[in-house]
């Protein structure tokens, strides 16, 4: 057997300073190696690895016979957003965890080659999708991240008429404000909005739920509503110095870069301070893309400081490698104590601590412990806070009845139901902060429950 | 979906008044709130306070100072011509009752997000006492209106060139001075202003509130760019606020914070000067 084709991707030592797309995808030759891998099981375990249940065995087959519209076919059938997710899934502990190879540690490399077929589409052009005919049923859809997105092309594919309320001025939710370019570039979510105006959503931006509109409104003019709103509130820490100025909040940091293209100032008016030392406190996605867009933008030095071991950053492992290789510095076992202030109320340095791993808490994982007397500084102008975000409760006002739980996310049963009667939810809004993946199946899920709901 | 210019006007000098058609912001707007606009594709996301509203028209008018880079292309548009984005109506709105007697001081262009503000309480059953200032005659715009909206209206100028020769706090300590009892005193203007405000009338313990106006961005809780420390604990201005309790705002923080761009600023004005000039005024 061929061995596990490895992702070309843009040398370090140049990608460290632009924003162009880091893994460049497989070959016709890389795509057919690996696909040769697959064994093609009777009961495939990958396929239930998978949020939405994709044919996997299935599109790579079609990939050995050089079917690749059959193979974008196969993985359209269950999955809408196949060019995001083959770039951002965490396969790892997903499908591939899953695949018989991974017992030998090399499994068959299955998002890079769902990725590999929807570049293939895009490359060849998406065929505009058929129009279904009119149910006469109106659907609210809040929200334009992957959960509602994927619940808006599901109910337009039934024939409902969908409205999609988006309180930003662009589509596409983290996949345009949180995640960078680097790694997802933005012509690709704007093709699959494109696609989804097509199946005739109406799209609304710059509309505020809440705000503007109340939930309670919309459940008077739409027949059902779905909420997919995300969970976009940051967290900070509580320590001395979070003000200052050059400390962000991730979401903040991000969408400085990547909604308002500050680095591209000035020929995009959004500022943001380029720190030469810069810290990231946290070690998940988030902080991965916060670190290295930090280093884009002409950083020195950025560490991550995140106070568990490598073993349990919570990042996809692809995106540490890549992140190392670039040059980021780990502080592992560290957490922040204060920032500390220079003139002008600015950062200047970082008081952290030393932790150890303790005892395994209710999550089972090993909770990290200060080592008391351990403090240091350690140089920076810029910090990034990344440990989190809960649901924004911008939704709530006007929303009687709406039930959550104490942690702010949406309560619903298993169909995406929530406590009101013709109101749906699903993705981070009642997750908390999850993946893109589960965020789409569980629109997919709602989206079935609003038919059945609707056809009664 | 664009949004249309319907009216433009320079008011004073480098203060300019527009009216946007925008009928669902309209019809949801209350006073004490902002908007969001967005110029065009490169542009930033601007906060101004919905200065009036009206649901019939379904037209929002916001009144804004060229400051910089976005304001200053905003000053030039006209007429006819769209804006990209406008988002709102965003922020808690203005807690307006009825209390009695409430004075409301607006400070330069900090007078347009107090005249809504004015016609609200007077609609709550106030008796409204308006103390409005400007650098200069030249520079004070809203005085008509805010006549017709308050029960009594005061004018300051720092120069003198209108009014009481000095600042507007002179004006609102003599009338508390005077011993009229006062519910509320609501003061918007520069940060500068709100501070020297909030010392002054601290030993009076009359209840003070004030409108933030730190840099923003989404305006929807989403990036903590807003945050102000209240009382010792981190608020969100644009979904906590921009509405707080005066005594209790930290203005060092909250003026430092604004001046954390201020080099990239000059440089995206600098920037877009040079544009001007190189491509013909378009
Ligand atoms: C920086 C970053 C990197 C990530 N990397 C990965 C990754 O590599 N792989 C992965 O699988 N996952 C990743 N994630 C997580 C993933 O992006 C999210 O789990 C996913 O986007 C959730 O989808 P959603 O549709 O539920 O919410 P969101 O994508 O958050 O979309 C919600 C949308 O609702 C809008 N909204 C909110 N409130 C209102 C309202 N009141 N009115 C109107 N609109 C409203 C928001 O503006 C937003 O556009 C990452 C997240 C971040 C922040
Ligand atoms: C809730 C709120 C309501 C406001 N209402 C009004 C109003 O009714 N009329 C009015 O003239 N101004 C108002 N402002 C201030 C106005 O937003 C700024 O003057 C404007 O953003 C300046 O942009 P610029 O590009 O022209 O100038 P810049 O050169 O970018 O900045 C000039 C100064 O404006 C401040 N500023 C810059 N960017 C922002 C931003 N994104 N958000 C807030 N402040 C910023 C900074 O302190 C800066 O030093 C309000 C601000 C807030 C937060
Ligand atoms: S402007 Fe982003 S949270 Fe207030």
């Amino acid at each position: 057997m061929v061995d596990r084709q490895a992702m070309p991707l843009q040398d370090p030592k140049e990608r460290a300073h632009n924003f162009n797309e880091v893994a460049l995808g497989y070959s016709g030759e890389q795509a057919l190696a690996e696909a040769s891998r697959c064994l093609e099981c009777k009961s495939p375990k990958c396929v239930e690895g998978c949020p939405v249940n994709i044919d996997i065995p299935g599109f790579i087959s079609c990939i050995k016979k050089e079917d690749f519209d059959g193979a974008i076919d196969t993985i359209k059938l269950t999955n809408t957003l196949p060019a995001v997710c083959g770039r951002v899934c965490p396969q790892e502990v997903q499908c591939e965890l899953h695949c018989i190879l991974a017992k030998k540690g090399e499994p068959v490399a299955i998002g890079r080659l769902e990725r590999f077929c929807a570049d293939y589409e895009r490359e060849k052009g998406v065929t505009p999708p058929v129009r279904t005919t009119s149910s006469g049923k109106k659907v609210a859809v809040i929200g334009a991240g992957p959960a509602g997105l994927t619940a808006a092309a599901d109910l337009a594919k039934a024939g409902h008429a969908v409205t999609m309320f988006e309180s930003l001025h662009d589509t596409g939710g983290v996949l345009t404000y949180g995640i960078p370019e680097f790694r997802l570039p933005k012509a690709i979510v704007r093709d699959e909005v494109e696609y989804i105006k097509q199946l005739g959503v109406d799209v609304k931006v710059d509309y505020v739920i809440g705000k503007i509109k109340t939930l309670d409104e919309l459940r008077e003019d739409f027949d059902a509503v779905f909420l997919g709103t995300g969970a976009g509130l940051p967290k900070f820490m509580g320590i001395e110095g979070e003000n200052l100025n050059g400390v962000y909040s991730a979401n903040e940091f991000l969408t400085r870069v990547n909604l308002m293209k500050a680095y591209l100032f000035p020929d995009y008016d959004t500022p943001i301070k380029r720190g030469k030392h810069v810290i990231v406190v946290g070690g998940g996605n988030v902080a991965m893309d916060a670190a290295r867009s930090a280093l884009r933008l002409g950083a020195d030095e950025v560490s991550i400081v995140y106070r568990r071991s490598e073993d349990e950053l919570p990042a996809r492992k692809e995106e540490v490698e890549n992140a190392k290789e670039e040059g980021i510095v780990f502080r592992l076992l560290t957490n922040p104590t204060r920032i500390l202030e220079g003139e002008n109320m600015t950062v200047n340095g970082v008081e952290c601590i030393r932790m150890e791993l303790g005892e395994p808490d209710e999550s089972g994982r090993r909770s990290p412990v200060p080592i008391e007397g351990s403090e240091h500084v350690v140089d920076a102008d810029v910090v990034v806070i990344a440990i989190g975000t809960s649901p924004n409760p911008m939704i709530f006002s006007g929303s009687e009845g709406l039930e959550t739980n104490s942690r702010g996310t949406i309560i619903v049963d298993d169909s995406g139901k929530t406590s009101l009667a013709n109101v749906y939810a699903g993705g981070d809004a009642v997750t908390g902060a999850a993946t893109v993946i589960s965020a789409m199946g569980a629109g997919k899920i709602a989206a079935q429950a609003i038919n059945e709901y609707l056809s009664n | 979906m664009p949004y249309t210019i319907i009216e433009k006007k320079e008011i004073a000098s480098s203060v300019h008044m527009m009216k946007i058609l925008a009928p669902d912001v309209a019809k949801a707007a209350k006073a004490g709130q902002f908007i969001i606009v967005r110029i065009d594709e490169t542009s930033e996301r601007v906060p101004l306070t919905i200065a009036d509203f009206d649901a019939t028209e379904g037209t929002v008018t916001i009144i804004f100072q060229e400051m910089g880079k976005t304001t200053k292309q905003l000053a030039k548009m006209a007429a006819s011509d769209e804006l990209q984005d406008f988002v709102g109506p965003l922020g808690t709105p203005a807690d307006v009752r009825e209390l009695g007697t409430v004075i409301l001081v607006g400070g330069g262009v900090g007078i347009a997000p107090v005249y809504p503000q004015a016609k609200a309480y007077s609609e709550a059953g106030n008796k409204v006492i308006s103390v409005i200032g400007a650098r200069n005659e030249s520079l004070l715009i809203l005085e008509d209106e805010m006549r017709a909206a308050s029960d009594e209206l005061h004018v300051a100028t720092d120069d003198g060139s209108k009014g009481h020769h000095g600042f507007v706090t002179d004006v609102v300590k003599n009338i508390l001075d005077s011993g009229e009892k006062i519910a509320r005193v609501v003061v918007i203007g520069p940060p500068i202003l709100m501070r020297v405000a909030a010392g002054m009338l601290e030993p009076y313990g009359v209840e003070t509130l004030v409108s933030l106006n730190p840099i923003m961005i989404d305006g929807t809780g989403m990036c903590g760019g807003c945050r102000v420390s209240v009382g010792g604990e981190t608020k969100f201005a644009c979904v906590d606020g921009p509405e707080f309790d005066a005594h209790k705002v930290d203005f060092n923080l909250l003026m430092s914070r604004l001046a954390l761009y201020r080099n990239e600023e000059s440089k995206c004005l600098d920037n877009h000067n040079h544009k001007c000039t190189c491509k013909g005024d378009n």
